[in-house]
């Protein structure tokens, strides 16, 4: 379980030194870096890659917004294996909804209980 | 920088100025404080993942999702009491990349809009900043499911 939280630390702390480098380097926005993040997380699941990332680093490969890319991903290559090429359409948020869910859900939430600062 | 050759010598003169006064950014200060917050929040991820594991059954493949939402969650907290700007502020990427940043662009850009009302504010520019990630992942999944799917069709892989 330790070395675990150590690998996740490690792991998911690289990513995000990956993302300041993109920042502060190459002056990249944040949603390019974010965006660039995604497509990079998507084209390493691809490739069959991500995954033992994950088994190996837990949180510090689920965590950060690569794994977005990741599991959209993987949505649908497994409807893919099941329905053939219309599944690469319909399967694409069949793992990833719980993000896209709760972030809409709980930034209504947020919006109805919070107000504006300045 | 390319364009160089259509700008007259004081404004050449200008941009030597402008380089001179740039604030230098303090790259290796802020990769170390992107390492050990991001390196953090994946930490506390994996301590809410161990938890769903043990207590509702999750197994290690599955348990991202729970954890993924509960991490919003959070971040919807923090980004309404105020703190996730000033971690943003002291960490930048750290903050940022991890599924937190994602939760804090949405929440954030809810709650600044709510003044133009629920429909037009709150609705229309939830995903203003978050778009481009749900924009740029969707089609670069696809394009590559799409490739791996029809590899395996004609038996390539």
């Amino acid at each position: 379980m330790l070395p675990m939280f150590f690998w996740a630390f490690v792991i998911g702390g690289l990513f995000c030194v990956f993302g300041q480098i993109m920042f502060d380097v190459f002056k990249l926005t944040p949603g390019h870096t974010l965006s660039l993040l995604v497509v990079i997380g998507a084209v390493l699941d691809g490739v069959g890659l991500y995954e033992p990332l994950a088994d190996f680093a837990g949180a510090g490969a689920t965590i950060p917004i690569t794994s977005f890319g990741n599991s959209l991903v993987h949505g649908a290559l497994q409807e893919a294996d099941q329905h053939g090429l219309v599944g690469v359409l319909t399967g694409m948020f069949e793992v990833t909804s719980s993000g896209i869910s709760a972030a809409i859900i709980f930034g209504f939430i947020g919006a109805l209980i919070f107000k504006p600062k300045g | 920088m390319s364009k160089k050759g259509n700008k007259t010598p004081e404004q050449q003169q200008y941009e030597k100025l402008e380089q001179k006064h740039e604030l230098k950014r303090p790259v290796l200060k802020n990769c170390i404080r992107a390492f050990w917050v991001g390196g953090l929040i994946c930490t506390v991820g994996q301590a809410i993942t161990y938890f769903y594991i043990y207590f509702f059954n999750f197994t290690e493949q599955t348990a991202g999702n729970p954890t993924v939402a509960t991490m919003i969650f959070i971040s919807m907290l923090l980004t309404g009491f105020g703190v996730y700007d000033r971690l943003g502020q002291f960490a930048g990427a750290g903050s940022a990349v991890p599924v937190t940043g994602f939760g804090n662009a949405v929440i954030s850009a809810a709650i600044e809009h709510r003044t133009e009302g629920f429909v037009l504010g709150v609705g229309g520019n939830m995903f203003k900043l978050a778009g481009s990630v749900i924009l740029f992942g969707v089609f670069s999944a696809f394009v590559v499911a799409l490739i791996k799917t029809l590899l395996i069709i004609w038996g390539v892989i």
